[in-house]
């Protein structure tokens, strides 16, 4: 394959756009077809092969301009003098490069820098911080090393002469290295934006969410949209599940009319399934609210699937927060949220007796019941009683915990008291674990 | 794939020619709509087009099975949808029909077998008769195949079958062959043009969209709806058509349940032409905004912005002015 093309594939799996070796072969097949000769068609076609959803089109898009348009000098550089591109190996002379430099030649100097970046192997570049290294082996096989040895001459022997010439060399010395980091830089926004981007992002996942500040909330919010279209993907399809074995009498022979009842088609009964219902519990207690943010991020990013999903919050008294959530964009959903429930002393046994007396019918057998807390309920009655009852009446129980192991039972929390009746009791600290407990709650319906 | 038979693909040389060849027909296509057809013929893929509903993506299937005169045969996607309906299902009535007209024929063949073994064994040269070609029900899929001479194959809506469905498509679309255990395996002479469309219900497989060209249609811009609608509904004055592309272009930009789609437009120019509108007028726009938008919710979003939209529309082409062209209905 050409290496133009297996450049520009490796530019586009780095940032995400996903390319199979099946459409990599398609892509060359395309170049085969329509050549490189119109630009408009060839990124019509290559997106037609290579980007298969509207995200990676805008990815495509994005490189396929930085990418051809600098594929065009180079391209062109190999036409011109395909043997002289072994004098890049060696460096090149100082005053080479002075006179490249102040001939103005456009064309020629972006060659030259193509060349050197090229032998310099920039297109490896894989972090932003690597761009001055880049540049700095760009100037270097550019003939950088001979200059300052010539700057560092013409310094010594002084006087007029030697100032203007010094200023001359300066000059060119500067102007060559900003062109190379423009290039290094370019470089980077082809082959190297997208690995970071990818890093950080893996990284933000794996990171505790207390710790997330503020700056960071553009990119969480981002990845939490991303996460809610991948567990979307894995549970939109609700999968019929045929329970073989038994089968349905009256059906069969119902079908089997038309054949004298002759069963050609044998139905067998399918077990019905339940649709997904989440009712969430969320503390948003000082301590625990950075948590729920996250949470009732992905919640609501996945309502599309699970249209049936209730939202409470509580630290002393408890209130259904679906109508805020649905009225307003999130952040200011989520300050309404912490103003209204957020004050008060934390009462775990106060929030059962509001979901109780207010919300009871909620809760059926259907109902995952997904509570966010630590359990810290200021030493007051936790009421198992009613959370026992909850526990029996829903499907199931998952508790997820903001506190690690280690700190359970501790002080006033009361968890340990509340896990016999949850089906999982789990420690969330990332958004990894959060993927993963909504990952779990949804599959318990397939 | 070597082959001499004439196959009626022939016209697509180049996507210039599959632009003029489509717009023949009364399909204004746009650069990136006719590469990817060039493609799909060059590289023997199926399309796979996603993008709002009406904008045409089941309409450019129609379009090239009347530009190429193929046969186009439609396999509409719903739930539930197997490969009985899909693919081919014996004549099962039939079948049994012709057993009781044999059981005589039956009765003799087996009569002079001695023991049970034997007439099975005379029976079981029969069961090829029952599963052949004649008792063979050809769906869509199995249809599309057999055509000698190509066939334009449409598999429409396919975001709304099953998980299990779109990997059952997968070895029929990168093969082209279709494989009836009782007869053997059936393989396209010449592959079918496959365009399988997408309203993005769901989300489909990557499998799927790997062995797909991607193509999105969005909506027209203005200079492609006016080609469009022109091409559709004759006898519309220029001025007239601007004014409504225009308005419903604006009514696209605010945020409703159903965007109006090209139907629609096209509706509403057909409207405006039975009711001999010259310009468009507020009244007129309010007494007809039904046809253009189909929640009732939606209408009253629009209703308050009309005559905003309306002088905007109008603004565009200077010189015309709303001339109440709407005759009294009573």
């Amino acid at each position: 394959m050409e290496r133009p093309l297996t450049n520009f594939i490796r530019a586009l799996r780095s940032s995400e756009v996903r390319v199979s070796t099946g459409e990599a072969l398609d892509a060359a097949h395309t170049l085969k077809l329509i050549g490189y000769a119109d630009r408009s068609m060839l990124k019509d076609s290559l997106a037609c092969v290579l980007a298969k959803s509207p995200e990676e089109k805008l990815t495509f898009d994005e490189l396929f301009e930085l990418y051809f348009s600098r594929q065009e000098t180079s391209a062109q550089s190999e036409q011109d003098d395909a043997d002289a591109s072994d004098t890049s190996e060696s460096q090149a002379d100082a005053s080479d490069l002075v006179d490249l430099m102040e001939s103005g030649d456009e064309s020629a100097i972006s060659l030259a820098l193509e060349k050197a970046a090229e032998a310099a192997g920039t297109d490896d570049i894989r972090f932003s911080t690597q761009v001055a290294y880049y540049a700095q082996q760009m100037v270097k096989k550019m003939g950088g090393e001979a200059l300052q040895a010539r700057l560092l001459e013409a310094l010594q022997q002084g006087g007029q002469d030697g100032d203007a010439e010094a200023q001359r060399l300066i000059d060119v010395r500067r102007d060559v290295t900003m062109k190379a980091r423009e290039r290094a830089e370019k470089a980077f926004q082809v082959f190297g934006a997208g690995e970071t981007q990818q890093f950080r992002d893996d990284y933000a996942a794996e990171k505790k969410l207390s710790a997330i500040d503020r700056s960071d909330m553009e990119r969480m919010k981002r990845l939490i949209a991303k996460i809610a279209k991948r567990l979307a993907v894995k549970h939109s399809r609700r999968k019929r599940r045929r329970n073989r074995g038994q089968l349905d009498v009256r059906r069969t022979m119902r079908a089997n009319a038309g054949f004298d009842g002759v069963p050609f088609n044998v139905i067998w009964r399918q077990k019905r399934k339940d649709k997904p219902k989440i009712v969430v519990v969320c503390d948003v207690s000082g301590s625990v609210a950075q948590y729920v943010r996250f949470l009732l991020l992905l919640l609501w990013s996945m309502k599309d699937v699970v249209p049936d999903m209730h939202a409470f919050a509580f630290s002393f008294r408890l209130g259904s927060v679906d109508e805020v959530l649905e009225q307003n964009d999130f952040e200011t959903a989520m300050t309404k949220i912490l103003r209204e429930y957020g004050m008060g002393s934390t009462s775990y046994g106060q929030a059962w007796s509001d979901l109780k007396i207010n919300h009871e019918q909620i809760i059926d057998r259907r109902t995952t019941l997904l509570v966010l807390g630590d359990a810290r309920s200021n030493y007051g009655d936790p009421r198992m009683d009613l959370f026992r009852e909850f526990a029996a009446r829903a499907k199931r129980v998952i508790w997820l915990n903001p506190e690690g192991p280690g700190l359970w039972g501790t002080g006033d929390s009361v968890i340990p008291r509340y896990a016999p009746f949850c089906a999982q009791v789990t420690h969330v600290s990332t958004l990894k674990d959060l993927e993963r407990a909504v990952d779990e709650i949804l599959s318990a319906y397939n | 794939m070597a082959k001499d038979l004439p196959t009626g693909y022939e016209p697509m040389t180049s996507v210039d020619a599959i632009t003029a060849g489509l717009e023949g027909v009364g399909y204004i296509s746009t650069k990136q709509i006719s590469t990817a057809v060039f493609l799909a013929h060059g590289l023997r893929k199926p399309i796979l087009i996603e993008g709002p509903a009406g904008v045409g993506k089941t309409d450019l299937a129609a379009s090239l099975s009347r530009w190429l005169d193929l046969p186009l045969l439609r396999l509409q996607c719903y739930e539930g949808l197997d490969e009985g309906k899909a693919l081919y299902e014996w004549k099962y009535g039939k079948q049994l029909l012709y057993t009781q007209i044999l059981k005589e024929k039956l009765n003799e063949v087996i009569g002079d077998a001695g023991s049970l073994e034997s007439s099975l064994g005379k029976l079981s040269t029969f069961e090829d008769l029952f599963f052949s070609e004649q008792f063979l029900e050809s769906r869509p899929l199995l249809t599309a195949m057999k055509q000698e001479v190509g066939s334009v194959l449409l598999i429409d809506e396919i975001d709304k079958s099953d998980e299990e469905f779109e990997a059952f498509l997968l070895e029929v679309l990168s093969d082209y062959q279709v494989t009836v255990p009782e007869i053997g395996t059936i393989s396209a002479n010449v592959p079918p043009l496959v365009i399988l469309t997408s309203n993005n219900v769901r989300e489909l497989g990557d499998a799927l969209k790997r062995r797909c060209l991607h193509l999105h249609i969005g909506f027209p811009d203005h200079a492609r709806e006016r080609r469009i609608v022109r091409a559709r509904v004759d006898g519309l004055e220029e001025a007239l058509l601007d004014q409504m592309v225009s308005f419903v272009q604006s009514v696209r930009d605010v945020d409703i349940k159903k965007r109006p789609s090209i139907a629609e437009t096209v509706d509403w120019a057909k409207t405006l032409l039975l009711l001999h509108a010259t310009a468009l007028d507020e009244t007129f726009v309010r007494d007809t905004l039904n046809v253009l938008l189909k929640h009732e919710s939606d209408i009253a979003v629009i209703g308050p912005e009309v005559p905003k939209m309306l002088r905007e529309a109008v603004a565009q082409k200077p010189g015309s002015r709303t001339a109440s062209g709407y005759p009294d209905l009573g």
